[in-house]
């Protein structure tokens, strides 16, 4: 492949924020430092907001913990988790980009069969840049890639594509299993690199990860809630699952595009299996009875925004998923909070205020 | 000095290695049969047919020492759910091409476990040429003539769908048809694939069509369903349909290996995936596998374009057929798989030639879509065979008014469950 004679900027490197969730430390941004210093970064910053998180040097970010989010969201922030990675849509509501990419800090750099290190954040672009095609399976898989192409038989009227609006990117070594799972195989690694990127088609649903995850904020932003989760409510380990059943009901129903696959990182921590048994234990039951709700949920046509599609889905969580147990009602209040909370941030007469309160606070913000 | 090995030692080695080409081995003395035993052993090359092979000669010291050994028939389960014996499979190949012989000894050492019917194009006129050792029937021409009587049918064996008469034939719960200019393909490690076991552990293992896994087929070694996978679809359900790929010219339609000559597929994706209930997908005949007895009728000749070639992207007989397998499929709640096995597919045809030919099926095919996607069945369709019965009444209803070459299609699909089920009955 030629190399350009000037150094080619990074892509989207103005476009695009790079959320990270954190309660611990931000090491592992040194391993991404090559891929990632170009562009700004959200820090969300979990638990205790008296502690003081280290960015290595050089970044580009701004900083929020709880106390930054009490008062930027007001009573609204009753919306957002605390102590549980769900706390990360903050960072997409504040964000002033059309692009997202968000990861855990527990994710590496992990290196294709060749041995080369992957450039995670770029294949999300890329997949983020080129249609999607929910309507029909290619067997080929993503046929915008390169070497790749349509297969006979793929009907010609469906090949322009849709509008790609999410990116989820999957792990190796540890793999992203629950907690039975991880207790009954706490040894399996998963070592098979997958050489693919494809469209979940419309009308399948699939549990969505945010440990590698991009989106376009514009096309789908207000679907990213990840819900209640974590401190003071009855679940956990779920919030990922619940943000990427809404998207893609919200997706199917707009037309839109999703797409899993490369990117890998490479996870290395394994949680302990015990302690997420009894965050999701009560997810597991409950999911019997959500996923055949998001499988059975039409949208009417009159929902042609996502704010729109999300609210109507909010209230056919109270009204439909409501009776299996009261955390439903305040979910789907709470979801109705973050809509108002993004419509409030993200109406053009906002935008420059609340980016003005992120720099204020004791929490630094750096420029490079 | 160490005294190089003499020539029977070599004979032995080769044979060991080349075990699939022997199909007797009564005419080996005893005390070489024995040599040959031993090394087999050590090789680790001794399964169900090697073992027969051995049994069969009779000799008395070999049967000895087979049960001072303690072997037995038992073949080990790659995974404990399904125990596949060969005479489940049947390999149906259509020959569009007279001399199969290279064709043959590639795939050899997958082969040659199996039976295989082999099917000749009614249109070739030359004597076909097939290697020995192989367990085979072959039928041509005058055997399609005894069974389906061609002047009152429209149903055309020509071309590709010769392959259609095998289908037919075969009284086998599994079965593979792979394209006559297909050899076996390197994986990523630079080992051949064996494209019929892969076939064979996909028809085997459940498929899982009601929610997408991010890890793909679950069921694969090393991997499982990830988290947020409703647990209450973990069993999956049986899988009907085998998809296998093509590496080198990958089946692509004329207009875009036209555009771009030199592309050939050189992507080897490691993954078996199950295409959603409800998606449709373009089903290609190069490489497939299916379980005859769940949705053996469904795998028809119909549609044919009116000028219908002898290179795949001049046909699309199989595209249609696969839309109707796949409303079958999510019908009767079966799997479709899609992924692993890939095939080496050979050059063969020039693309330009093929988009000077005018096909009037090809924009056709662009109108079957929505009703592919739309077409409902009924309760009452619990069989493969009714559920064929049901959508060639729709196709004639809502396609054939449009366009005769429909009409004709509906008909066809009727013909072969009744021709499916007369056949079956003899």
């Amino acid at each position: 492949m030629s190399k350009p004679a000037t150094p080619v900027a990074p892509p989207l490197k103005d476009e695009l924020d790079i959320v990270i969730p954190t309660i611990r430390n931000l090491d592992f941004l040194e391993m991404w430092r090559p891929f990632f210093q170009p562009y700004h970064l959200i820090i969300v910053q979990d638990g205790d907001p008296t502690k003081t998180i280290k960015v290595p040097e050089g970044f580009d970010y701004e900083l929020y913990n709880r106390n930054d989010i009490n008062r930027i969201l007001g009573p609204k922030a009753s919306c957002i988790s605390f102590k549980d990675s769900a706390c990360r849509c903050f960072g997409f509501l504040v964000s002033k980009k059309k692009y997202i990419f968000t990861i855990d800090d527990d994710c590496f750099v992990a290196k294709d069969p060749t041995g080369k290190e992957i450039n995670a954040l770029q294949q999300h672009i890329q997949n983020l840049l080129t249609p999607s095609t929910p309507f029909f399976f290619n067997t080929l898989y993503d046929p915008f890639r390169d070497g790749a192409d349509f297969v006979r038989g793929y009907p010609f009227s469906m090949r322009e594509g849709v509008p790609t609006a999410v990116s989820h990117g999957l792990w190796l070594n540890i793999p992203d299993y629950d907690a039975p799972t991880q207790l009954v195989k706490p040894l399996e690694r998963n070592t098979r690199y997958v050489d693919a990127v494809l469209t979940i088609p419309k009308g399948t649903l699939f549990p969505m990860c945010g440990m590698n995850l991009a989106f376009d904020r514009e096309l789908i932003g207000p679907a990213m809630y990840f819900g209640l989760m974590g401190d003071g409510q009855p679940i956990g380990r779920y919030d990922d699952m619940w943000a990427g059943w809404c998207t893609k009901v919200i997706t199917d129903h707009l037309g839109l595009g999703v797409k899993t696959g490369l990117p890998y990182i490479w996870h290395s921590k394994a949680s302990n299996p015990f302690v997420n048994l009894k965050k999701e234990y009560k997810g597991i039951y409950w999911q019997e009875d959500i996923i055949p709700f998001f499988q059975s949920v039409t949208l009417p046509k009159e929902c042609t925004t996502v704010q729109k599609c999300y609210t109507e889905l909010s209230k056919l969580v109270k009204e439909k998923l409501g009776p299996i147990d009261p955390y439903f009602q305040k979910l789907a209040d709470a979801m109705v909070t973050w809509i108002d909370a993004w419509d409030e941030l993200n109406s053009p007469a906002q935008s420059a205020p609340a980016a003005a309160d992120a720099k204020k606070d004791g929490s630094s913000s750096k420029k490079k | 000095m160490r005294n190089p090995p003499t020539l029977l030692s070599l004979a032995i080695d080769s044979a060991v290695i080349n075990f699939c080409r022997i199909s007797d081995l009564s005419f080996v003395p005893e005390h070489i049969l024995l040599e040959l035993f031993v090394r087999t052993l050590k090789a680790g090359k001794l399964n169900e047919k090697i073992l027969k092979l051995f049994i069969a000669t009779g000799k008395e010291e070999i049967l000895s020492v087979i049960e001072s050994l303690n072997i037995q028939h038992i073949l080990v389960p790659v995974l404990p759910t399904l125990i596949i014996k060969d005479d489940e499979v049947d390999i149906v190949i259509g020959a569009l091409q007279s001399d199969l012989t290279s064709f043959m000894e590639a795939w050899r050492p997958m082969f040659s476990r199996f039976h295989l019917i082999i099917v000749k194009d009614p249109d070739l006129k030359e004597e076909l040429k097939v290697p020995g050792g192989f367990n085979l029937n072959l039928y041509t021409k005058s055997d399609m003539d005894k069974v389906v009587d061609s002047s009152s049918s429209t149903i055309s064996f020509s071309g590709y769908s010769c392959r259609y008469f095998g289908y037919l034939m075969s009284r086998k719960k599994y079965i593979i048809s792979i394209d006559d200019d297909c050899i076996p393909a390197k994986d990523s490690k630079g080992e051949l694939i064996d494209a019929v076991a892969q076939h064979i552990t996909n028809l085997t293992t459940p498929a899982t069509p009601f929610f997408f896994n991010t890890l793909y087929d679950p069921f694969s070694e090393g991997t499982d369903f990830v988290r947020g996978y409703p647990f209450s679809l973990r069993s999956g359900v049986e899988c009907g349909l085998s998809c296998g790929l093509w590496l080198n010219l990958a089946d692509y339609d004329a207009p875009t290996q036209a555009l771009k000559p030199s592309a050939r597929n050189s992507r080897y994706v490691d993954a078996v995936l199950t295409v959603p209930a409800r998606t449709m997908l373009p089903l290609s005949g190069i490489n497939i596998a299916f379980n005859n007895e769940l949705v053996g009728p469904t795998l028809l000749p119909a549609f044919r374009l009116a000028k219908e070639g002898k290179f795949r992207w001049e046909t699309v007989e199989d595209i249609w057929t696969g839309m109707c397998a796949k409303v079958v499929c999510d019908h009767l709640r079966l799997g479709v798989k899609s992924g692993l096995p890939y095939v080496w597919r050979q050059e063969r045809g020039n693309a330009v030639e093929s988009l000077k030919k005018e096909w009037e099926g090809v924009q056709l095919m662009e109108e079957v879509v929505p009703f592919f996607q739309s077409v409902r069945l009924s309760e009452a369709a619990v069989t493969a065979e009714d559920c064929i019965a049901e959508i060639a009444a729709s196709v004639k209803e809502q396609l054939g008014r449009s366009n005769p070459m429909f009409a004709r299609a509906a008909e066809n699909m009727v013909e072969w469950i009744k021709l499916w089920k007369q056949v079956r009955s003899l």
